[in-house]
């Protein structure tokens, strides 16, 4: 039980633990303890730290556009207008069936050969998380009108009573309860998330994952790929214990 | 003064003709209840008046002031500014409370008159515990709706209802949801109410409760109102066959 307590904080500090040589590294201190498995794990660390950075500059990036997108996207897709939903509803559809590898090409490529614009290697951040971005919110979208909809028709029904207006309804009364409603199969997309960032090799952006396979490839030793597993794992205990947090917290009331 | 005039309502759902054609008016100080079978559109007639339904033809004034008019035998509804202004003569109490769950008993009850009625906060909240203790249920007030039992939910939403201070209050079966000993709790508040002289329109099923409490008993049937009078004439001496069927119905029930 004790343990199960403790189990985040061991996480957090595993964790920390994997990041002080990535920090190191980032702030130009060079390691010199090249003897014995710790020293050899540190560098393979600090081998991978900056696309440790990058992946998780990535994973915030994303979640931080895709977010309110979604939101966006939801609102167009619940439009009294049958043409916006209609867009929205087509947008979501393409972005869910096709590959999400095959949209950060379309990103990263797109312009290049549709609007003949040079390609430049600062862009493949950008198009990665542009490409991220957009498919994510597709799913977010579908995430809150599930929220959306499953407050009682009765609430808006009491809203519109007491005279609030369309907006105040939404802020105030349905979307508390909304974001209630959501946050399991939020925690799911954003682990997805977590691991999707591997995906970005796609369009060579050099984040972890594919640091990792190149150092590995290069010593031949399982061991990088090894080590991103484990970051990756760990990154995922944190979020579910962060998101089981918030869910507790909001478990205020009951429906 | 006529606090609510409705004149020719009909509304229908798609092929569905629910209100046929409707016309009733409540004097200040009135309490109305409105009887009826299943599906005789009681429900509808309130959800008309309180606006949560559109009417299709018909007039619907309150206070004097025009909220729907007709033109060509069609309603159309008075400007947003001017619904907004006729929506505080009315409240509305519904049959399962519409309680908000993320809220205490206090905020569901002063957040409207606070950010919606742009009320002073203090003012508003000593209403509250004010309406609170009315209703018995004072020491409820940082709960959650989830942690009260169903006759205390439907008396924080009528004190809810009443903090918007209402010129008009409709019920709309308040006790259907409850069990018998939690309707007693809540035919009380209304007898209060009552007594108080706080003008009601109630849709209810409890024949003795609107024998007793109200001075208008209007009986309803597929979309008409087949019956209105004083109580005792409507519930005792009722002329129309479709009444004394009802009633003996329920009453041997």
């Amino acid at each position: 039980m004790s343990y199960m307590k403790k189990k985040p904080l061991i996480a957090i500090a595993v964790f920390v633990a994997l990041l002080i040589p990535a920090t190191m590294t980032a702030c130009g201190v060079t390691n010199d303890a090249d003897s014995g498995f710790l020293g050899w794990l540190f560098n393979i660390i600090s081998q991978l730290s900056s696309g440790i950075w990058l992946s998780l500059a990535l994973f915030a990036l994303t979640l931080i556009f895709s977010m309110p997108l979604g939101l966006l996207i939801c609102f167009a897709r619940r439009s009294r207008f049958k043409i916006v939903e209609l867009i929205a509803k087509f947008y979501i559809s393409v972005m869910r069936g096709t590959p999400l590898m095959l949209q950060l090409l379309v990103v990263y490529f797109g312009p290049y050969y549709v609007f003949k614009l040079p390609l430049s290697a600062d862009y493949r951040f950008y198009a990665a998380i542009i490409g991220f971005a957009l498919n994510y919110a597709a799913y977010f979208a579908e995430i809150y009108r599930s929220g959306i909809e499953a407050v009682p028709k009765g609430q808006y029904e009491a809203s519109k009573v007491l005279g609030y207006s369309r907006g105040q309804t939404f802020m105030k009364i349905v979307f508390p309860q909304m974001v209630r409603h959501i946050l399991p199969p939020v925690t799911n997309e954003i682990i997805t998330l977590v691991k999707d960032t591997s995906l970005a090799f796609a369009i060579a952006f050099v984040e972890m994952f594919t640091m990792a396979k190149q150092l590995s490839a290069a010593e031949s030793n399982i061991m990088p790929l090894f080590v991103a597993g484990v970051f990756y794992y760990i990154f995922n205990l944190i979020v579910s214990f962060v998101m089981s947090k918030i869910e507790k917290k909001m478990n205020y009331y009951q429906k | 003064m006529k606090l609510l005039e409705i004149k020719n309502l009909k509304k229908s759902f798609d092929d569905l003709e629910v209100l046929k054609d409707i016309s009733l008016s409540v004097e200040e100080g009135e309490v109305v209840s409105i009887l009826g079978p299943s599906g005789s559109g009681k429900s509808t007639l309130l959800r008309c008046a309180t606006m949560l339904e559109t009417m299709d033809a018909g007039t619907l004034d309150y206070c004097g002031e025009s909220a729907v008019s007709e033109i060509d035998g069609k309603s159309v509804y008075a400007p947003k500014s001017e619904i907004k202004k006729i929506q505080n003569y009315f409240g509305l109490v519904f049959q399962n409370f519409n309680l908000f769950p993320h809220y205490t008993v206090l905020k569901n009850i002063t957040d409207a008159p606070v950010h919606i009625q742009k009320r002073g906060k203090k003012e508003v909240e000593e209403e509250a515990l004010e309406l609170l203790n009315q209703m018995g249920i004072e020491d409820k007030v940082d709960y959650y709706p989830c942690q009260l039992s169903g006759g205390q939910q439907q008396r924080v939403a009528i004190a809810r209802a009443l903090a918007m201070n209402p010129k008009i209050l409709f019920f709309d079966e308040p006790t259907s949801a409850l069990d018998p000993e939690l309707t007693s709790e809540i035919l009380k508040v209304l007898r209060f109410l009552a007594s108080q002289k706080m003008t009601m329109v109630i849709v209810t099923h409890e024949i003795d409760f609107a024998r007793n409490v109200s001075d208008r008993v209007i009986f309803m049937d597929e979309g008409y109102i087949v019956e209105q009078g004083k109580p005792e004439d409507v519930i005792d001496n009722p002329k129309n066959d479709r009444v004394k069927a009802f009633l003996n119905k329920v009453k041997n029930a």
